[in-house]
């Protein structure tokens, strides 16, 4: 458990730190200066739009993209499990859930069937894995990682396919799933109020580490904001209902109880679209 | 029964019963095309055989060896769709190969052996090389049977969870080469494709695992040959082309047949 010699000191329960990451694809730089940690215990997640390079820091993690530049450190011996944005297995392979377990952790015995149990998704085993709905498809993969008996899990978007009832249960299983087997969580979602409730630290992605921090602070920073927009202040209003503090102008991560005077106009119009629609919601 | 037709029989077993796993993966992989195209290029392969005098098997595989390298080298770089690379490589050489051939005055050619197979002439020596390879390809793709499973169903996940993914992308690549190469002989390079994807896709109306699937694939190919040559004797039909039809009458047999199981069930 101790860090090695060579290594510089590292807190205990890190496992993962990437710092300083460069990465070029096809030319274009997809990832600048990107630095990330996730600890044993925490859920850590990674939003950011469409294209800002949330998969690929993921795949940066898992080694499974070399970065230009930049350093990848993960805890000797930490077992991963990877849960990937989109699996689709080809009608033409008869494949059932329990083999599609197996194929992870070979000679997996009884223990398919109890990390199913675990997941919510008892009874599937025998399924064919194309007959399977979006959320059902999103707790056998996560069986699959958990079979791992992993130190981190790895989510590429979750709650992918899973309708918005769905959504929230799959993220409190998660949580559920943190809380019992004390493992660290790294997760990839496009929305950061759906994970609020569910997640300690917030990564926010463009491209370069716009903020990060807890979930609440995130919300209020004007990076954030800037990212994405309107629709993100709505969204925090009809969530949360804190939509008289918020909006630190110019500065770095706002403090949880530090409400800056509002400035804009438009943004002040984008309030009220979401008050109405949070009244409407009781 | 003859020599000849106990020869034939045998060699189209032995390619049938490996096209069975192979082609099972073929079709989880959506490899057809690059089957079609590896064998395209066997015939450079032939040519380059005759010019060098070569072992005409050696370098068949030598080239789609070669190939399977080509492409599992250009699939790193994005710039060109695999399709693409794989319609280049395959007609390329082809045509270079035909090229060549026509240049060849001292070796008389029987293209048509090559194009379609040949299954009658098999010689003893042509089964050492189908048996030998034969059991060489099921033998490698028992050992890799897992990783190259888990890599077909997703190769990033199967690569996080520690499976050698593109050593068995790479080793799949050269066994499909090795069982063009010995195939080539009972059906040709344009049909060798057909003997690893119909009987697969008839497995699949009634296999329950992937291993079911192989199994089945293999005994349908099987059943493909002797029906063909069967065929073939009774009707005067070519032996390669017969052996193709006897297939895809048993595809469409079993496929009838589940249907109206289901439907019934």
């Amino acid at each position: 458990m101790a860090n090695q010699a060579t290594e510089p000191e590292r807190p205990h329960g890190l496992l993962v730190e990437v710092a300083g990451i460069d990465l070029k694809l096809g030319g274009n730089l997809v990832l600048a200066g990107v630095a990330l940690t996730a600890s044993e215990g925490e859920i850590v997640t990674l939003i950011g739009p469409n294209g800002s390079g949330k998969s690929t820091l993921v795949r940066v993690v898992l080694g499974l993209l070399e970065p230009d530049r930049g350093s990848v450190y993960m805890r000797p011996g930490t077992r991963v499990g990877y849960m990937p944005q989109r699996v689709v297995v080809d009608e033409m392979l008869p494949l059932t859930v329990g083999r599609f377990l197996a194929l992870g952790v070979p000679a997996a015995g009884a223990r398919p069937r109890a990390v199913l149990a675990e997941v919510g998704a008892a009874g599937l085993a025998g399924r064919p894995i194309q007959r399977l709905s979006g959320g059902e498809m999103q707790r056998v993969l996560l069986a699959r990682a958990l079979l791992r008996e992993p130190d981190l899990l790895v989510l590429d978007e979750p709650v992918q396919g899973v309708d918005v009832t769905g959504q929230g249960e799959l993220f409190e299983l998660i949580t559920r799933i943190r809380d019992r087997r004390g493992l660290g969580v790294l997760m990839v979602s496009h929305d950061l109020h759906l994970v609020m409730a569910s997640t300690d630290t917030v990564v926010c992605l463009n491209h370069h580490v716009c903020c990060t921090g807890r979930p609440e602070a995130v919300s209020r920073h004007p990076e954030y904001l800037a990212l994405f927009g309107p629709l993100a202040e709505r969204g925090l209003a009809v969530y949360t209902h804190q939509h008289d503090h918020r909006h630190a102008v110019g500065g770095e991560a706002a403090p949880l109880a530090a409400p800056p005077p509002r400035q804009d106009a438009a943004e002040d119009t984008a309030e009220d679209a979401a008050e109405t629609e949070g009244r409407s919601h009781g | 029964m003859d020599d000849f037709l106990l020869r034939a029989l045998l060699g189209g077993i032995g390619v049938a019963m490996v096209a069975g796993p192979l082609g099972a993966f073929v079709v989880w992989r959506r490899m057809a095309y690059f089957g079609a195209a590896m064998a395209h290029s066997a015939l450079l392969g032939v040519a380059l055989g005759l010019l060098l005098e070569l072992d005409l098997n050696v370098a068949v595989i030598a080239v789609c060896g070669a190939l399977a390298v080509l492409v599992a080298a250009l699939e790193r770089y994005k710039g060109l769709a695999t399709d693409t690379v794989l319609g280049i490589v395959a007609h390329v050489s082809l045509a270079v190969a035909l090229v060549a051939l026509a240049f060849m005055e001292t070796a008389r050619v029987d293209l048509f052996a090559y194009l379609f197979g040949d299954i009658l002439a098999v010689t003893r020596l042509d089964l050492v090389w189908i048996y030998g390879g034969g059991l060489t390809a099921l033998a490698a793709v028992v050992a890799m049977w897992r990783p190259l499973l888990a890599a077909t169903v997703h190769e990033e996940l199967a690569e996080v969870e520690g499976a050698p993914v593109a050593g068995v992308r790479l080793a799949f690549m050269l066994l499909l080469a090795l069982v063009i190469a010995v195939g080539l002989k009972v059906v040709g390079l344009l049909l060798i494709t057909s003997l690893l994807i119909i009987p697969a896709a008839a497995a699949r109306r009634v296999a329950r695992t992937p291993e079911q699937m192989a199994v089945i694939a293999s005994a349908i190919g099987c059943l493909a040959v002797a029906g063909g040559l069967y065929g073939s004797l009774r009707w005067d039909s070519p032996a390669g082309p017969s052996i193709v039809v006897a297939a895809a009458v048993l595809f469409t047999a079993v496929t009838l047949a589940t249907l109206a199981f289901t439907r019934r069930g």
